[in-house]
């Protein structure tokens, strides 16, 4: 086309970005790539290709780990570890830094190679992926150089087994190397079997940087590599991000090692414009949120609902925008959408697409070349039941449904098996603000689509998993409470005597569910007798229907939640009271169950007391943040309740019950609480209290019986949202497996025991949940 | 629902001259212009990503670049106009670019959009202009604050006209967005159409008064109700004049506007935008928001004076591979 006929047809022609310099770069390394171990490259061994997708060339040879590939680099790290966690925060923070420097003047190459290797438009490596990577390192340099000051009760967990994602290769490892590291940690790193090649390319940016070996190792593979690293004995903390159903067997085979855990998974997140928004923004906004990056973004904002009264309108606008996606060679810069990952993928959304899409109206409104790409779609029509609202398609496919009030998008939007992220876009802001803490969901963009900063938390609840990553929140995935734990020692038990003594006229302990005494759905009950041989009571013996209908009562207690701190705090600091009203009786409770002496029986009914009226006192303090993040606008860390909490207590028989519910309930949460097996008679004289406290019915309920028996119901059940236990009982593995069903958050003792700060307690009773609120007139 | 057809009254015959049905505006409507919304942060945030998003380069960039010089109105408003400072002005309307660069790229005869002046300087312009197929542009109606007396407005409207304008940009009361009288703003509007014509008349909002993009939105609603042919950011008096932002706001509303009455309303921002670059940005976010049918002079226009000067020296280092100097390009 001559200048000519340009100036007539005011087309945009192609602005490649030159790949020639990563192609160099690869040609350097000889095409073959082997791991990063112990500080050097490993010679290539078994190697399988990694292909840029747009075009279908192989870029490279890259390794694919062994067992003692994968050991070695886990005794490299495990080697490094200690001096690394030596050297303090501050120096930590100078490699940091100098790594984030260098990500900076690599920048154009690994946004080629990023480009190259994933598909993804050269505009989003270049102008989303790389500069967040060096955030991402920027940020936590900052975070190592404070930790030694800010976080004095917190220590590095070890050697961090991590599994990133293809979608957003470097990003990921950003985000999993950078707070690592800086806590004083050591890794060893998988990248996706799609993108290793800016891992790689990163890999030798850690010896520019200076890092010590072994600090941070790389190996690459498919998923039985990343079995090892799961599997694998020396390993402490296991960090997985990628698809529900991976996070899922993880969860299962980390069960009961006593390795850490989080995850970030999948989601299905709403995207909701009420008819006040402008439209045109909202419009715009999907295109930041649905096809970005292809759609293959974990929180994008695949389920579109719009208000009744706009929704045609808001179609026909989204439709003309669509229009006028560009699609196609992604190193163009003028390119939107770029090519699928994998054609595995591409197969993927299309039978997704073509089994589901017929349950709506389809519009594709550009084709997409030939090749491994997609069109951007929209399906329009959709209802709940529809199988494309419900999974995740991972791809450039954007569902739509309506609502009618505020009242029914919340209800729409929280109805999935997700929790990833939310958008809400409205002018109102007394809509925006009241709306972002009824979604469920881990990040809320008001007026905006996946903006994310170092500063700012990211991450899920329900199964879309569990952990934050970024800001203060973040560092508690790679650090732990220092403290020292020792074995949890079972409690003695006391049989039948000869002769049953038995005392005063019969006192009946039920359960306690939704405000009211129970009686076990079993029909059955066990005595339990003090070391002298004294009948003190029957306790119901608990099972499944009995948790089912605690759960209920719980689930139901939703005004708890919503209670401002202030009324929590006071029925805590009542609960304390009226507690100690009955100190005495308490004590005498606590001494014939377990033998121990008055001084002591005292003092756990004393402590007791003491902890209700802190978690009282912390009830309105645990202050939420406003993040500093790079915008005009405002990210809001809101510690909400985690919701539902099944929990085991330990065999102090009123301690083991109030450590738990206290910090629970004063955030917030609703408990179904399973008192000690042994000794149970102290927390269902407990429910007494309660019953005069004013505490709402179903906010605490008090289940009793076998531990080993309930453990698999409790932790299973799909309404629960998090599982904690101090049994005595072995039941840390069960728990833990059994939680996968919806990928709870669980805190277990694995057969360990110890003492938590408040600060701990209060962690494990909160999700912080992000809400970023750009504003501006 | 509108046709083009080519008009034979203009001269230069290169330019796809077409004529667009003009506006005839609607009852005022504050429902539409009340209920609109715009989001500042997102309006912002597609502004910003809008330039990274799409590149214009090589041949493709020199050849927008030749369509932005065809859109500019290019303008003097300064109080020492002197006839003989107009008349080098239009000479440089005419024939805004080096014969040989134009050769080069293969390129026949271009002009600019048209020539923009004060009421005084019209008679001047349209001789000047004479042959050459080039509107002259008024400003007009107490430009640029638009406080003198309401009937001396609509009289300069008549006067210009008079005196040859084929295009009179005029400036809105601004006080009526500020107070919120849009029936008056409505009026107002309607009155200086009534005056103009067959001149087409250009709305000047002077958006760096009005406060807020919602406001942006309603006015640039009202004055289109109204029956303005073009929609223009500013005067390039206030303190900010054309942005990204403001552009986005004012071409939403065009295609909405548009959309639900089938008449098509100019755009032109004026005011700041003096590099090439900047230009392209502009005609990317045209023709993405509004679409290629805007991306013609009689459709959309810049108001700039020194933005011509800086594509010609990109059109030479684009022809020659070198970077050029100011003094090798012709002054207007």
């Amino acid at each position: 086309m001559t200048v000519k006929d340009i100036f007539e047809t005011m087309d945009y022609g192609t602005a490649p970005e030159s790949a020639a310099e990563a192609l160099r770069w690869l040609v350097d390394n000889g095409d073959r790539f082997g791991h990063f171990i112990d500080g050097k490259m490993t010679d290539p061994a078994a190697t399988f290709d990694s292909k840029n997708p747009a075009t279908g060339e192989v870029l490279a040879q890259v390794s694919q780990a062994t067992q003692s590939d994968v050991d070695m680099a886990v005794a490299a790290a495990r080697k490094a570890q200690g001096k690394w966690t030596k050297i303090g925060g501050k120096a930590r923070a100078k490699y940091l830094y100098a790594l984030a420097r260098l990500v900076q003047k690599h920048a154009r190459l690994l946004s080629v190679l990023e480009t190259l290797d994933n598909g993804k438009p050269i505009r989003e490596a270049r102008d989303v992926d790389i500069p967040l990577v060096a955030r991402h390192f920027y940020y936590h340099a900052g975070m190592a150089q404070l930790m030694d000051e800010e976080l004095p009760n917190r220590e590095a967990l070890g050697v961090c087994g991590q599994i990133i994602p293809w979608n957003f290769p470097l990003l990921m490892l950003a985000w999993k190397i950078a707070p690592a590291i800086a806590m004083g940690n050591t890794v060893v790193l998988k990248p996706a079997e799609y993108t290793p090649l800016t891992a790689l390319l990163f890999a030798q940016i850690c010896n520019e940087a200076g890092l010590p070996k072994g600090v941070v190792n790389i190996v690459t593979g498919d998923g039985t590599v990343g079995e090892m690293i799961v599997t694998h004995d020396r390993i402490d903390k296991i960090a997985f991000t990628g698809s529900t159903g991976v996070g899922r067997r993880i969860r299962e085979t980390t069960a009961g090692s006593g390795k850490a855990l989080t995850l970030e998974l999948g989601g299905k997140s709403p995207y909701v414009v009420f008819e006040d928004a402008d439209m045109d923004s909202a419009v715009e906004g999907l295109v930041d949120a649905i096809f970005f990056n292809q759609g293959q973004v974990c929180c994008a904002g695949s389920r579109l609902l719009v208000q009744e009264s706009i929704a045609e309108d808001f179609h026909a606008r989204l439709i003309a925008r669509m229009a006028k996606l560009r699609i196609g060679d992604p190193l163009d810069k003028s390119i939107d959408v770029g090519a699928i990952v994998d054609p595995v993928q591409l197969a993927r959304i299309t039978a997704l697409v073509a089994q589901g899409g017929h349950e709506g109206t389809v519009h594709q409104p550009v084709p997409a070349p030939n090749g491994c790409f997609y069109p951007p779609t929209l399906i329009t029509g959709m209802h709940s039941s529809a199988q494309l609202m419900q999974e995740e398609i991972f791809g450039p496919v954007l569902v739509s449904t309506t609502f009618r009030t505020q009242a029914e998008a919340v209800q729409i939007a929280n109805n999935t098996r997700f929790g990833l992220a939310a958008s809400v876009w409205t002018e109102n802001i007394n809509l925006a603000l009241d709306i972002a803490p009824k979604l469920t969901a881990g990040v809320v963009w008001v007026n905006g689509a996946n903006m994310l900063d170092a500063a700012a938390g990211f991450g899920g609840v329900r199964e879309s998993g569990f952990g934050r990553e970024g800001g203060w929140e973040g560092l508690q995935a790679y650090t732990k409470p220092v403290g020292k734990s020792v074995a949890v020692k079972p409690a003695k038990t006391y049989g039948k005597p000869e002769d049953i003594d038995v005392e005063g006229l019969d006192r009946t302990a039920k359960m306690y569910i939704g405000g009211k005494q129970a009686r076990p759905d079993s029909g059955y009950s066990k005595a339990v007798y003090s070391p002298k041989g004294k009948l003190l009571g029957h306790a119901a013996i608990g099972s499944r229907k009995d948790i089912r209908n605690a759960v209920e009562a719980a689930r139901g207690a939703t005004a708890w939640s919503n209670a401002t701190a202030h009324l929590r705090a006071q029925i805590l600091y009542y609960i304390g009271e009226n507690l100690s009203a009955r100190a005495d009786e308490f004590a005498a409770r606590i001494q014939a169950l377990t033998g121990t002496t008055a001084s002591k029986a005292q003092t756990e009914v004393s402590e007791a007391i003491d902890t209700l009226f802190t978690f009282a006192a912390w009830c309105d303090k645990l202050d939420g943040a406003a993040k500093p993040v790079p915008m005009r606008g405002v990210a809001l860390a809101m510690n909400e309740a985690v919701g539902v909490i099944g929990a085991f207590c330990d065999d102090r028989p009123l301690g083991g019950l109030v450590d738990l519910i206290a910090p629970a309930i004063a955030m917030g949460n609703r408990v179904v609480a399973v008192a000690s097996d042994a000794y149970p008679l102290a927390a269902t004289d407990f429910y007494q209290v309660l019953d005069t406290s004013d505490l709402p019915a179903g906010v605490v309920n008090i289940l009793t019986g076998s531990h080993e028996d309930l453990a698999k119901t409790l932790a299973g059940h799909l309404d629960i949202d998090a599982v904690w236990s101090f049994s005595s009982a072995d039941i840390s593995k069960t728990i833990e497996h059994e939680s996968a069903g919806n990928l709870k958050r669980t805190w277990v003792n694995n057969g360990q025991t110890r003492s938590y700060a408040a600060r701990d307690w209060l962690a494990q009773s909160v999700e912080v949940k992000t809400i970023w609120v750009p504003y501006g007139e | 629902m509108t046709t083009t057809e080519v008009t034979k009254t203009q001269l230069n015959a290169h330019l796809p001259q077409v004529h667009e049905p003009r506006n005839a505006g609607v009852p005022l409507d504050l429902d539409w212009a009340l209920g609109t919304q715009a989001n500042t942060s997102a309006i912002e945030r597609r502004c910003a990503t809008l330039p990274a998003r799409r590149s214009v380069k090589k041949d493709h960039q020199a050849a927008w670049l030749l369509k932005a010089i065809t859109m500019i109105d290019l303008t003097t408003l300064a109080g020492d106009d002197t006839s003989g400072r107009v008349k080098r002005l239009c000479a440089k309307a005419a024939n805004p670019v080096r014969r040989d660069i134009l050769d080069a790229l293969g390129m026949d005869r271009i002009t600019t959009g048209a020539v923009c002046v004060y009421h005084d300087m019209v008679e001047t312009a349209v001789e000047a202009l004479d042959g050459t197929g080039i509107p002259v542009a008024a400003v007009s109606t107490g430009f640029p604050a638009g406080l003198s007396p309401f009937h001396l407005r609509v009289r300069e409207i008549e006067e210009s006209v008079k005196a040859g304008a084929r295009e009179i940009d005029i400036v809105i009361s601004r006080r009526h967005v500020l107070t919120g009288n849009w029936q008056a703003l409505y009026d107002e509007i309607c009155a200086f159409r009534a005056a103009c014509g067959e001149a087409h008349i250009k709305a000047i909002l002077a958006t760096g008064e009005l406060g807020s993009l919602r406001n942006v939105a309603r006015a640039s609603y009202v004055c289109m109700m109204a029956g303005a042919d073009f929609i223009k950011t500013s005067t390039g008096k206030e303190s900010v004049n054309a942005t990204l932002p403001v552009s986005l706001t004012m071409i939403r509303t065009i295609r909405d506007f548009h959309a639900r009455t089938g008449f098509r309303v100019g755009y032109k921002p004026a005011g700041g935008i003096s590099k090439a670059k900047a230009s392209l940005v502009y005609l990317s976010l045209i023709k993405e928001e509004l679409g290629d049918h805007w991306l013609q002079p009689h459709m959309f226009r810049f108001g700039a004076s020194s933005l011509l000067g800086d594509i010609e020296r990109q059109l030479e280092h684009h022809v020659t591979g070198r970077y050029s100097a100011a003094h090798r390009h012709a002054i207007g």
